[in-house]
């Protein structure tokens, strides 16, 4: 079995927000990678997505004769509305947020913590220009925060941290941890793999070191699917 | 109570919202991106002249036009905003790595209810976003039932630019889609409020239950054409 691409990061957690909230939920899932979550939502999932810029029942991307320029996601890319879709301003979309309203947020990260501190807003390089937009509203406010992001970076080090070294979005924040190589249970406990895909457990603990993985709740692991 | 209609008694209506604004004033402008972004009105501002400004939105300018615009003049000393850095942002980053502009970076969430606070005539709040983070830096801290937040002071704005989709002429306004953004909030914060809109529609013609905006916010309105001013 292989590394999972970007499609089956996300079809694994649309898997999960419906597994794990059969009833529907309000999402919010933050730019860039983690808009692919709404692709691989079922019509009946009972999803309803929300936007920061101040709408609920987004739909998908608009093209052509449908776009918009009034009706733009946070990435600011027309989008389309669903029936029973609600448009309000930024105090109340951030109200609803911070007041935990939403059920999941998917976000994306330069880094995650063993005890679930996010970094995903300013790589700190002296000449980086800071902009947060949304980012630390959303890591503190729905009611569980996953992130979706590559495990490694482009020179091979692991994403998943003992200790954050980028600037902080928030503390203690994140629930879970989608990768290409698997699914991460963080927080107080430390991190444990959920899911591990398409490499050797011995060689990921060897990669990931010196983070302790706590392998006690793997539920799917190499080649079993 | 009516709001003014800016109709253009010399320059154009834009022209007629802008006129008196003060050097050192604090500009709160709506949109998110171009949605809601009152460019008329930012181009108006730019051609009254007033300089030293502190500029509050939720970013730094797309491309050439409108706030970027504004910010080319290099009349604007401060800016205010969540997600300054863009694809398009250039004016905004050239200024700002020569040291030309001054920049506080304020979570949107934090943005948005410090505005909203100024409007309410709220005192300060306590908010937990950014607690542990490097914007935290210098804020008072308080734990309150086993929650750590940041106290946050209101924003307040000498004059507010947004743009709505219908005004009445007593200044209750309808927004369009996600374009509502700012708008509403920044229209409760400033001492003046100043709205361009795609059309006014005699008093009487909104849906009283559909108004947005009361027009208690709203000073002067800026519809798109004349005939919209009918």
């Amino acid at each position: 079995m292989s590394a999972r691409t970007k499609d089956d990061i996300a079809a694994a957690i649309a898997r999960d927000i419906t597994a794990e909230h059969p009833d529907g939920a309000y999402v919010n899932l933050g730019i860039g990678q983690p808009t692919l979550v709404a692709d691989h939502l079922p019509h009946d999932s009972g999803v309803v997505l929300h936007t920061e810029n101040g709408m609920l029942a987004m739909g998908p991307a608009a093209h052509g004769d449908d776009i918009d320029p009034d009706l733009i996601n946070a990435g600011k890319i027309p989008v389309t509305e669903l029936p029973g879709a609600a448009y309000f301003h930024q105090a109340d979309s951030f109200a609803m947020m911070r007041g935990g309203h939403l059920d999941v947020c998917v976000l994306g990260a330069f880094q995650v913590s063993a005890g679930g501190d996010l970094a995903n807003w300013h790589t700190g390089a002296p000449d980086a220009i800071p902009a947060v937009g949304g980012a630390m509203d959303l890591a503190i406010g729905a009611k569980r925060v996953w992130v979706m992001m590559t495990l490694f970076d482009k020179q091979g080090a692991s994403k998943l941290v003992p200790t954050c070294t980028y600037p902080l979005t928030g503390v203690g924040c994140i629930e879970r941890v989608y990768t290409d190589l698997g699914t991460f249970a963080v927080g107080p406990s430390g991190v444990h793999a959920l899911e591990i895909n398409g490499i050797d457990i011995d060689d990921l603990v060897e990669r990931m070191a010196p983070l302790e993985l706590h392998l006690d709740r793997v539920v799917r692991a190499g080649g079993d699917r | 109570m009516t709001a003014r209609i800016c109709t253009g008694t010399g320059g154009t209506g834009y022209d007629e919202a802008v006129a008196g604004t003060a050097d050192g004033s604090t500009v709160l402008v709506g949109g998110f991106g171009m949605a809601g972004m009152p460019v008329e009105l930012v181009d108006a501002l730019i051609r009254q002249g007033a300089g030293d400004l502190t500029i509050v939105s939720n970013n730094a300018g797309n491309g050439d036009t409108g706030l970027a615009a504004l910010l080319a003049t290099g009349r604007v000393r401060r800016i205010v905003c969540s997600f300054p850095r863009q694809a398009d942002s250039w004016v905004f980053d050239d200024l700002y790595r020569s040291g030309r502009i001054e920049l506080e970076v304020v979570p949107q969430g934090n943005l948005a209810e410090r505005l909203r606070a100024a409007g309410a005539g709220i005192g300060a709040f306590y908010s937990p976003t950014a607690v542990g983070t490097p914007l935290a830096e210098g804020k008072e801290v308080r734990e309150i039932d086993g929650r750590t937040y940041l106290l946050e002071y209101p924003i307040h704005g000498d004059l507010a630019l947004i743009k709505a989709h219908t005004a009445d002429r007593m200044g209750n306004l309808v927004y369009r889609k996600t374009a509502r953004n700012f708008g509403p909030v920044m229209a409760t914060a400033a001492r003046t409020v100043a709205v361009q809109v795609d059309r006014v529609v005699d008093t009487g013609t909104l849906d009283p239950e559909s108004v947005v905006t009361p027009g208690v916010y709203v000073d002067r309105i800026v519809p798109a054409t004349q005939e919209a001013a009918a």
